[in-house]
């Protein structure tokens, strides 16, 4: 067989490959979006679950994916970022930051239901946070952690060694320059980071099954007191999330629209991360743009 | 003979096992230009960077010797890098404005330092931009972003951004060798100009360069400063045979 045909096999495998891994992409995008979006309604989005009968919705469940998805940043995006800065401007090649390095490659490969039922023993029991939004943000924190530090140290990474010193020769201290230079050079990546990584903890169902726990009380949208049970914002009472929801109608949904629910939420899901990504690309290419050319 | 600001005794420096300088003594007067030249991995950049501390980012070199700032040991405990490299500026190869408007990439280290006076930053952009021979190209996009200019306007607004801090001392590394002919020759214009003002002291590959600014020129070889003259001399008639040789372009 000469070169050329082989050239013209190998050219042809991975076409086919890749047309494959299109292909199967777009027929679930598509079943998901078929059989869901005709369930969508501004009533579906915005009505409470209810439990037996049917024309509940998903209100409370997309909205508390939302605020655990904020806690999540808010209490995992300042650790990964002092970790990434640390390790990528700090630390030497040691077998310390060796160590780190792996801690942080196993704790991302782990299962998130091994996440889940640690945090469940650890935030839950151990601690008492019961099953609560904050249980649920801890354990999406550990879940989330390692990706967004390895993120932020890979947008660390892309500014050029002269930009640091350009900022070290003007007289600027070291943290000066990460922080005045390094870091405003590098926020569109490292937002294009934090945003995918979002799209990731708002699809996580498995860490949260036993966290933030799989009942959604209905909550009083007047009611903004943190300390009442019923507060959208109350950190303490249990809250299902979209992705949570789905799995739970699926497994042991009795209420006779579970199947059309369950689409419909699926769908919402899908199209959340969806946005989220273009949002990232968006915003990313937007910030560059206007932190860099005229 | 005016005064020596800067003085290096016996400076040796190892990378690892290597030993890159082999205990250099050059002094420098105030104001004027000095040129470093010599072949690939004479040392020459490396010198350079000993004089603000700019080695210290790499990991393993070390550094015996002493060098002296106005009577001030760089390299002792006590010194302050951030504060050297405020009165030893330093502009690199390649030209590296910070990806932000160039009126913000000039007032940057005053603005860390604290300045807020508008006035007072409009003053000293204005001033370090003219000085760097690039204000008239520049002054009517001064919030635009560095990166849309050319090299040689960059490389420039990188000099400003240097004169901006007020240095005693500005190093140049290569300045040009990334530029084309005509950038080249307004950053030496800039340069002859500056230099009533400032110690410049330039490393270049480039030989006519160092004969059309340097005051002195000074030629490194093998880790070892081999002479140091006024560039008349160096170029006409050195003391060398080495540097005879370099500069009729016998090796290197």
């Amino acid at each position: 067989m000469n070169s050329k045909t082989q050239n013209k096999i190998a050219i042809g495998t991975l076409y086919g490959v890749a047309g494959l891994v299109v292909l199967i992409l777009l027929a679930l995008l598509g079943y998901i979006l078929v059989s869901g979006l005709p369930q969508l309604s501004w009533h579906f989005l915005t009505a409470p679950a209810k439990a037996f009968l049917k024309g509940g919705g998903v209100g409370v469940q997309l909205y508390n994916s939302f605020y655990l998805l904020i806690l999540a940043m808010l209490i995992s995006f300042p650790i990964a970022l002092g970790a990434a800065i640390y390790l990528y401007e700090y630390a030497r090649d040691n077998w310390v930051t060796t160590t780190i390095r792996t801690a942080i490659e196993i704790l991302s490969s782990l299962p998130s239901v091994v996440v889940g039922l640690f945090g469940f023993l650890f935030f839950v029991v151990k601690l008492r946070l019961g099953f609560s939004i904050l249980s649920g943000a801890f354990a999406l924190t550990f879940f989330n952690l390692p990706l967004l530090t390895r993120s932020i140290e890979d947008s660390l990474r892309t500014i050029d060694l002269s930009q640091r010193e350009g900022g070290l020769a003007l007289g600027l201290s070291r943290w000066e320059t990460i922080t005045r230079v390094i870091l405003p050079a590098a926020v569109p990546s490292i937002l294009t980071g934090v945003i995918l990584s979002a799209g990731r903890v708002f699809g996580e169902a498995a860490a949260l099954i036993y966290t933030a726990g799989q009942s959604a009380p209905a909550l009083d949208f007047t009611d903004w007191n943190p300390f009442n049970i019923s507060s959208p914002l109350n950190p303490m009472r249990p809250a299902e999330t979209l992705a949570v929801h789905i799995w739970k109608i699926n497994s042991e949904g009795i209420m006779p629209d579970a199947k059309a629910i369950s689409s419909g939420s699926s769908a919402v899901l899908v199209l959340a991360i969806l946005l989220f990504n273009f949002a990232a690309r968006y915003l990313g290419k937007r910030l560059y743009k206007r932190l860099t050319s005229a | 003979m005016s005064e020596e600001i800067l003085t290096t005794q016996d400076l040796h420096l190892y990378y690892g096992e290597k030993e890159a300088l082999k205990g250099i003594n050059l002094n420098f007067t105030d104001k004027g230009i000095t040129a470093l030249i010599g072949p690939s991995g004479c040392g020459k950049s490396t010198y350079l960077r000993t004089l603000n501390r700019m080695n210290d980012l790499i990991p393993n070199v070390t550094i015996t010797g002493t060098i002296k700032f106005k009577g001030q040991n760089l390299y002792a405990p006590s010194a302050d890098t951030v504060q050297i490299r405020k009165e030893i500026g330093m502009v690199f190869q390649q030209p590296n404005p910070f990806p932000f408007s160039i009126y913000d990439n000039v007032i940057y280290g005053l603005r860390i330092a604290g300045e807020k006076d508008k006035e007072k930053l409009d003053a000293v952009v204005e001033k370090s931009l003219r000085q760097a021979a690039v204000w008239d190209e520049v002054k009517d996009h001064l919030h635009e972003s560095a990166l849309a200019l050319s090299g040689g306007q960059q490389q420039r607004v990188c000099i400003a951004r240097v004169l901006a801090v007020s240095p005693e001392i500005i190093l140049l590394d290569e300045p040009t060798s990334a530029l084309d002919p005509v950038s080249s020759s307004q950053i030496e214009a800039t340069l002859l100009n500056l230099r009533h003002d400032y110690t410049i002291i330039i490393v270049t590959h480039n030989l006519q360069q160092a004969s059309r600014i340097a005051d002195r020129t000074a030629f490194f070889m093998n880790g070892e400063l081999i002479e140091v003259d006024q560039t008349k001399n160096i170029f006409m008639n050195p003391a060398q045979k080495q540097t005879e040789d370099y500069i009729s372009g016998r090796f290197g």
